[in-house]
């Protein structure tokens, strides 16, 4: 891989974004609705992949980023009546601290405690919005259609229950974060954290603080991750303990594996399948568990790369 | 009642819980010593042995202590069989490599989960304790059967024991963890050693599952606080080290109790895990791990 910007992949990569741009007129309002979410979801899985595919930690928290974002978001919108952009921004500040408070601690950990730590952070998480339930009434959950105002922009209101709306928010947030990504692969600093998946011992020996680049890294995920969950929040309108739940950090990760971790691509592409694979098996039958069950160990035993992992092994090797 | 008893209680209910967990948590150690690998699905080997139990009693019908009796043994060696499958269908075939088998183990606590949704339902179902009589202490009265399960579990952690320290086996065991290539070089069966050992691992969590079932329901969910209590105890007591386990079992257990009693569980929850951050920030290899 080069170090600048080849035309090929930038167009591919922007493509993509068009793509999806033109997609909204042609989508039947059922695939309407659903490619908006997984839009959202996608940037989820693109921040989880910045971590897990350019970094190589592997964390089973990303659910406690997620509902930072969601809580951070729909409780100002919910208690103190903040605008879409207060609230996103306050969701995505949340995440922010709460990715350099918990990387100051779990970074220094390595391998498998690593992985350990992250589960069980985020199980205090999920814990902690239980308890204060008068705050947070996590229990239920909270409806937040009702108090959030529609967005204004030079005199125009939008309301966010108007699907188009949704969908070029969701597209926003989406667009912006990949071309966040794209640029960071391709920066000095995204280098740095490939060498660290390669080998970190070898890259502490030349010089690189790399307890400091992965905290960078593990920052950028959360934060990436609470803007996701705060524009969940945002769009969608209901906020609950579900989504800090241990099932909401396997997702990204199972997202990430599909696509293939590592690539820019991936992470967008395995959520698209795994949301359609759950959407129609839950429509078969009900135990859409063990699709997810029998699609975690068939990746391990067969398809260890994902899609895009085993489409750039054979064919396009020039792709990010 | 005053302070004195309350806390004798929760003292008495912690040291039950403490040696429950220390034996799930030793099952989920030993497997991290010998193989290096981590099993994300412990949890739900726990929870299938607390369901076989069930379906153990409510089979065999008539008295309780036969039906548990059976499970007591059955249970485990079911579930040590779906472990021995297990590593011969996933493990061995990703070369136990860490990662792999994590996302596996996760793959395989989805499947776990339907299959016993699928079969035995969503609700908690009650098991009837095979004893019953109480012990009357001045103050109140306790389970029996409590007492039991602590002393059944004590004599499993020194079987356990034996079985590691004065066994061929065990002797294997401890080799294969020195140095694997050393121990194999050197005759010993790694291969079939891995396999005994996560499905003992599995046994150790499914007994724990099948001990506790009369005194907390079994559901299909219930897989997941003994998981990541056990986590919380290998982090603290170091990953893989066996002595380390049982003390950090006793930690946890006991403060768990007594919080607990005096507050709320989720709230010794949230300060166990707060205690993990503070003897990372310490002592990142746990507090009796070997210093990185």
């Amino acid at each position: 891989m080069n170090r600048r910007i080849s035309g090929k992949v930038l167009a591919l990569h922007l493509g993509i974004i068009v793509l999806l741009l033109v997609a909204q007129f042609v989508l039947s309002p059922y695939h309407h609705t659903n490619v908006a979410r997984i839009m959202v979801f996608a940037t989820f899985a693109l921040g989880y992949n910045i971590l897990l595919g350019y970094t190589g930690l592997l964390s089973l928290g990303h659910a406690m980023f997620f509902a930072s974002g969601i809580y951070g978001a729909g409780l100002t919108v919910f208690y103190f009546q903040f605008g879409a952009i207060e609230a996103f921004a306050t969701g995505v500040l949340s995440s922010l601290v709460l990715g350099l408070v918990f990387g100051l601690i779990a970074i220094r950990t390595s391998g498998v405690s690593f992985l350990i730590v992250t589960l069980m952070f985020a199980q205090a998480a999920f814990l902690s919005i239980l308890y204060f339930n008068e705050i947070t009434l996590g229990d239920q959950g909270i409806v937040i259609s009702q108090v959030l105002q529609p967005f204004e922009l030079w005199g125009t209101e939008y309301p966010f229950s108007d699907p188009s709306v949704k969908y070029n928010a969701a597209l926003l947030l989406f667009g912006v974060t990949f071309i966040i990504c794209i640029a960071l692969v391709y920066s000095p600093v995204g280098r740095v954290l490939v060498a660290i998946r390669e080998n970190e011992a070898r890259t502490r020996m030349l010089g690189y603080n790399t307890y400091k680049y992965k905290l960078v890294s593990l920052v950028i995920s959360a934060t990436l991750s609470g803007a996701a969950g705060a524009m969940y929040a945002l769009l969608f309108s209901y906020i609950g303990s579900t989504f800090a739940s241990i099932q909401y950090s396997i997702f990204p990760l199972l997202w990430t594996l599909v696509g293939g971790m590592g690539t820019l691509i991936g992470p967008v592409l395995g959520t698209g399948l795994m949301f359609y694979l759950v959407d129609i098996s839950s429509g078969l039958t009900e135990s859409h568990l063990i699709v997810v069950g029998v699609v975690l160990v068939g990746l391990v035993l067969w398809f260890p790369k994902g899609v895009m992992g085993t489409i750039r092994e054979k064919w396009l090797t020039w792709l990010p | 009642m005053s302070l004195g008893p309350h806390l004798f209680l929760a003292l008495l209910e912690g040291t039950v819980a403490a040696l429950v967990l220390a034996l799930t948590a030793l099952g989920l150690s030993l497997v991290f010593g010998v193989m290096r690998i981590v099993n994300i699905a412990h949890g739900e080997f726990f929870m299938l042995g607390a369901v076989l139990a069930w379906w153990f009693g409510s089979v065999i019908g008539g008295s309780p202590l036969v039906g548990f009796l059976v499970a007591l043994i059955a249970g485990p060696l079911i579930v040590g069989a779906v472990a021995i499958a297990t590593d011969y269908l996933i493990l061995r075939r990703i070369d136990y490599d860490p990662e792999s088998t994590i996302v596996a183990t996760i793959g395989l606590l989805y499947i776990i989960q339907q299959v016993v949704l699928t079969f035995y339902g969503g609700d908690a179902k009650a098991v009837e304790a095979p004893i019953y009589f109480r012990v009357s202490f001045p103050w109140f009265g306790y389970s029996g059967y409590k007492l039991i399960v602590a002393g059944a579990s004590a004599l499993l952690l020194i079987g356990t024991w034996i079985l590691i320290s004065r066994t061929q086996m065990g002797l294997y065991m401890r080799a294969t963890q020195q140095d694997e290539e050393m121990a194999q070089a050197l005759g010993v069966p790694v291969r079939r050693v891995y396999a005994l050992v996560f499905a003992f691992g599995a046994m150790l969590a499914a007994a724990a599952g099948v001990l506790v079932v009369p005194i907390q329901q079994a559901h299909y969910l219930m897989g997941l606080e003994p998981l990541l209590l056990s986590f919380i105890v290998v982090i603290i007591g170091g990953l893989g080290n066996l002595r380390g386990t049982i003390v950090a079992a006793f930690v946890i257990g006991i403060s768990d109790g007594i919080i607990s009693v005096f507050f709320s569980p989720t709230l010794a929850k949230i300060l166990a895990t707060l205690l993990v951050a503070l003897v990372l920030v310490v002592r990142p290899g746990g507090l009796f791990g070997e210093e990185e």
